[in-house]
């Protein structure tokens, strides 16, 4: 059971972050890619993810956003100026009525054409990398999700159990308590470390979501979702089920914990020494 | 020279009066397309006021964190049934059974769909199907909560029990057969009841868009029904094709799903992208810019439509990422051919800022952003970040948002041909503005916190989260959207305490539509203009400039008399034919 | 007829192609099955279509230099008004709620059916070619 409370520096700075990261919102969305000469590449709203698979997504949603906002505002800039331009200043004004220009069409066929085809290679790029299972991993962690909670259970690289296992205390209720609260199961992992997570569930489905790793991934009945988390910084982040699964789907809550390699192997054994004794009385 | 009056020379019941029975029992017993268009759009606008209202309930208990205004169970049951009637029995009827029912026939020049009686009987099944699924809510159990997409196997006799989930999936067996009777309606009357010299490339684009949404009906509404079927077998008779207890798949339930919804969704775009191409071109005065480009355009969306049902389960697992996320790419090739088409339309017009023609403009801003938004999470790592949060919720709704931009542009458009009366113009550009400033307002503050992780279909959230404030902004653009519709329902009221009689053709339209009556006859037409190019009431009203230089010829020997106009057109006509 | 059966034929190649790349890509059954369903739907329609422009004349709607007298006559049999759609629609959405509530509204829901279906035809015989 998992009871540390996250720690009072990380949980500082995270705020500070998430401080930084709404204020740049609006400023980013108005200075759009201008901004981006500047040494710190704006997050326009999203996670920089704290894992490596996670901020491989983030540096394509930077790419895709400043190449999507370009192309919105082009076309809003077209729609507006024809819009404001060609009033009917006059009843019987008739204008020239010309209703096709077929190079005018090719053109903005192909353009759109070659920047799919851009995206397109970015994104398989991406999508490799982020769904890429090492094949040593440091640590396997079987989720399993259930009707409404959670059930982490550790495993060594190659799958020997450590017979450490969280899971959810919290009974459902009217109110959810904050996803960093003792009742709900946290999940401890090594910074740095390349952890493989092996996700499913015995009733419905639902959706493993941690924000902060930009990532989110279904645990189903009968199938069996593999994924790699690779932290890359310390810090507790908040995780909820985000695929709608009954009556108390929005308090299927969770929090993660990255601490340093060390920490981790001491909280291991702590656990496995608490928990061998609990097993024992219990 | 036979005169065109004689055209729509039809056979009815001999007791049939010209327009048909009146009080109750005319409408029980109308065939007749511009009644039962009429009444799907009354149907499906009174859903349409219920499932906002259920909305600015759902926002009203979002706005404050640990809200306990609905409980959690009337929270799931209300999101549940919001989506459902949004989508089934809102925007898609609203479209295929209101105004393509009443405008398809008319814009062709028939005198009415090629089976009557099917499309009533569909107007039936959808009212019934409808009430069925509202009925919901009477029974022990409360109406369906497994979310409007019903996945499996939350969906199963275990997980949601009751008479309440029955009646959702009856219900959408029901408005299922009457969507596809209202596509088989739609297709024939396209292809076998055009006017004389309407070829299928002068057929104007709001028809074109509905025969391809009437196909893709038929593609899709099937597979939602076996769908279904198979779910109603697995909750009462003990199969197992959903659920993993007996070798079943629950994804399989996904797939079909995805399958009809993803082709679902541009049933539901398709006609607003015509009806606003429709109107673009009416208002600026010109005809559609790239016409068959906007035809090959729409072919290909609902060709791609079929092939990207999988891009809703990229967190899965199950799927071939790079084919559905190319796929869902290139749509965006298609659509942007659209949107410059519809820039072109405008480009050198002669605009008319009508409230209908705000709605067009209006549509293309929020459906822009829309298709963005859309691009981004066509990206499997992108949606692995957003999947099932408010990004995706703040996505599809600008997109069905634009949508009802749409319907609102079709309504200010065709309501004097409807009823014969004029909306008033400034109230309709208040709830314009009203309704585009509630849009961004809710939307901007949508995506933001759907990148702080906030996910969709929760009842409540911790403060902790941060997410109050965004909620907060979000409700408050709700309200001001509800304000915008509620000055639509003013300016209804008020129009029709003192009417101000339309004329024929008040927008100085192109299409066959504006030849007729305003409300047009039983049967729609007394004559019909000669049929050269895909706006033959333009032609027939600005001989000078149509765009076709053999009109220009015509029209400069053709008499005043429109009588003689008709004979004349034909006589050159005949000429050509046989020099 | 040309367009509509070369615009059917058009979806019936596409889904015939992105079949066979979707299934030797991903082996997966439902996808493939229903998209060459797809196929078929426009194959049956379209090929029907193509068969018979190759066969008529172009009909007045089909031809850009029709006149509307080319069209004058009879458009088709329009029904003017009849009771039975909605005493139909009543019945089979009776019938649709006996499978919520048991086969008891079944037995109501079929009655009214049956005698629409049945009102139906006679009304088409005694009344439509008037």
């Amino acid at each position: 059971m998992s009871s540390q409370h996250p720690g009072v520096a990380s949980n500082r700075s995270c705020r500070r972050r998430a401080v930084l990261r709404k204020a740049s919102v609006p400023f980013a969305l108005l200075a759009g890619a201008v901004v981006l000469g500047g040494c710190k590449v704006p997050t326009f709203g999203a996670f920089r993810g704290a894992t490596t698979q996670g901020h491989a997504e983030f540096k394509l949603w930077v790419g895709l956003f400043i190449a999507g906002l370009i192309v919105a505002i082009i076309v809003w800039a077209l729609i507006l100026w024809a819009a404001a331009a060609y009033r009917r200043k006059r009843p019987d004004q008739m204008p020239s009525q010309f209703h096709a220009n077929i190079p005018l069409e090719i053109i903005y066929t192909v353009v759109p054409v070659i920047i799919v085809a851009v995206i397109f290679y970015f994104t398989v790029v991406t999508e490799n990398q982020v769904d890429a299972v090492s094949r040593h991993p440091a640590e396997r962690v079987h989720v399993l999700a259930y009707r409404w909670g959670w059930r982490f259970t550790y495993e060594n690289g190659q799958g020997r159990p450590q017979g450490v296992t969280i899971q959810t205390t919290a009974p459902p209720r009217a109110l959810a308590l904050p996803a960093t609260s003792s009742q709900y199961p946290q999940l401890v992992l090594p910074e740095g470390q390349t952890v493989r997570i092996v996700l499913d569930s015995n009733d419905v489905i639902h959706e493993l979501y941690v924000p902060a790793f930009n990532f989110g991934r279904f645990a189903q009945p009968g199938h069996t979702n593999v994924f790699d988390f690779t932290t890359t910084r310390t810090g507790v982040f908040r995780g909820q089920c985000a695929e709608f699964c009954g009556l108390y789907h929005s308090e299927m809550l969770f929090s993660v914990r990255v601490v340093p390699p060390a920490t981790f192997g001491q909280w291991l054994t702590t656990e496995q020494q608490r928990q061998a004794k609990q097993g024992a009385t219990s | 020279m036979t005169l065109i009056a004689e055209r729509p020379a039809v056979i009815g019941h001999p007791e049939e009066h010209e327009h048909g029975r009146l009080g109750v029992l005319g409408w029980l017993t109308s065939t007749d397309h511009k009644v039962i268009g009429k009444s799907y759009m009354l149907t499906a606008l009174a859903f349409f006021l219920l499932a906002g209202v259920m909305a600015l309930v759902i926002r009203t208990q979002l706005a404050a964190p640990d809200s306990t205004v609905v409980s959690q169970h009337t929270f799931n049951e209300l999101f549940t049934m919001h989506g459902s009637l949004m989508l089934y029995l809102f925007v898609g009827p609203f479209a295929f059974g209101g105004i393509a029912n009443y405008f398809v026939p008319i814009q062709v020049g028939a005198p009415d769909m090629a089976f009557p009686r099917l499309n009533a009987l569909s107007y039936w099944l959808y009212l019934t199907g409808g009430l069925t699924m509202v009925g919901g809510f009477l029974t022990v159990g409360g109406a369906a909560d497994f979310g409007w997409v019903a996945y499996a196997p939350l969906s199963d006799a275990v997980n949601s029990p009751g008479a309440g989930p029955d009646m959702w999936i009856v219900a959408l067996v029901l408005t299922g057969f009457s969507a596809i009777f209202t596509g088989v309606n739609i297709v024939t009357t396209v292809f076998y009841l055009r006017a004389p010299g309407m070829t299928m490339f002068r057929v104007p684009v709001f028809t074109w868009n509905m025969l391809v949404t009437g196909i893709l009906i038929l593609i899709a509404f099937p597979v939602l029904t076996a769908a279904l079927v198979m779910l109603w077998a697995d909750r009462h008779l003990g199969t197992h094709i959903y659920t993993v207890a007996g070798g079943g798949v629950p994804v399989l339930w996904q797939n079909l799903f995805w399958f009809f919804g993803h082709p679902e969704v541009y049933i539901l775009a398709l006609p607003f992208f015509g009806v606003v191409t429709d109107v673009l071109a009416t208002f600026s005065r010109k005809p559609v810019f790239g016409y068959r480009g906007m035809i090959f355009a729409t072919i290909s969306i609902a060709a791609l439509s079929t092939a990207v049902w999988a891009h809703h389960m990229f967190t899965t697992g199950t799927v071939l990422l790079p084919f559905f996320s190319l796929m869902s790419y290139l749509i965006a090739v298609p659509t942007g051919i659209k949107f410059f088409n519809w820039i072109g339309t405008m480009w050198r017009g002669s605009i008319d800022f009508t409230a209908s023609m705000y709605f067009g403009v209006g549509f293309l801003v929020v459906f822009l952003f829309g298709g963005v938004t859309g691009i981004f999470l066509a990206s499997p790592p992108i949606d692995f970040a957003t999947h099932d949060t408010y990004f995706v919720i703040a996505h599809f709704h600008e997109v069905v948002f634009a949508l009802v931009y749409g319907a609102f542009c079709a309504l200010y458009y065709w309501w004097p041909k409807m009823f014969g009366w004029m909306l008033r113009e400034r109230l309709g550009k208040l709830s314009f503005w009203l309704f585009f400033i509630g849009t961004w307002i809710t939307l901007i503050s949508w995506y933001i916190v759907g990148l702080h992780g906030m996910p969709r279909r929760i009842a409540e959230y911790s403060a902790s989260t941060g997410w109050t404030t965004l909620n907060q902004i979000a409700t408050a653009g709700a309200f001001v959207m509800a304000a915008g519709v509620a000055v639509f329902l003013v300016n209804v009221y008020v129009s029709w305490r003192t009417q101000v009689r339309a004329p024929g053709n008040p927008w100085d339209g192109q299409t066959l539509e504006w030849a007729a009556a305003s409300p047009p006859v039983h049967h729609n037409f007394t004559w019909l203009p000669p049929i050269r190019s895909e706006r033959p009431v333009w032609d027939f009203n600005h001989p000078d400039h149509t765009t076709q230089q053999v009109h220009r010829k015509e029209a400069a020997t053709a008499p005043s008399d429109p009588a003689a106009v008709k004979t004349a057109h034909g006589q050159d006509v005949g000429e050509e034919r046989h020099p | 007829m040309k367009v509509e059966s070369r615009f059917l034929l058009f979806l019936s190649m596409f889904a015939a192609v992105t079949a066979s790349i979707y299934w030797f890509t991903s082996y997966e059954d439902a996808g493939s099955v229903m998209l060459l369903a797809v196929c078929l739907l426009g194959l049956l329609p379209g090929g029907y279509y193509y068969w018979w422009s190759r066969r008529m004349t172009p009909r007045p709607e089909d031809d850009a230099n029709a006149s509307q007298s080319d069209g004058a006559g009879v458009v088709g049999a329009f029904p003017g008004s009849s009771i039975w759609p909605f005493v139909l629609g009543l019945g089979a959405a009776m019938t649709a709620l006996a499978f919520v509530f048991g086969f008891w509204t079944a037995l109501f829901g079929l009655t009214l059916a049956i005698s629409a279906v049945i009102g139906v035809i006679v009304e088409s015989r005694r009344g439509g070619v008037h």
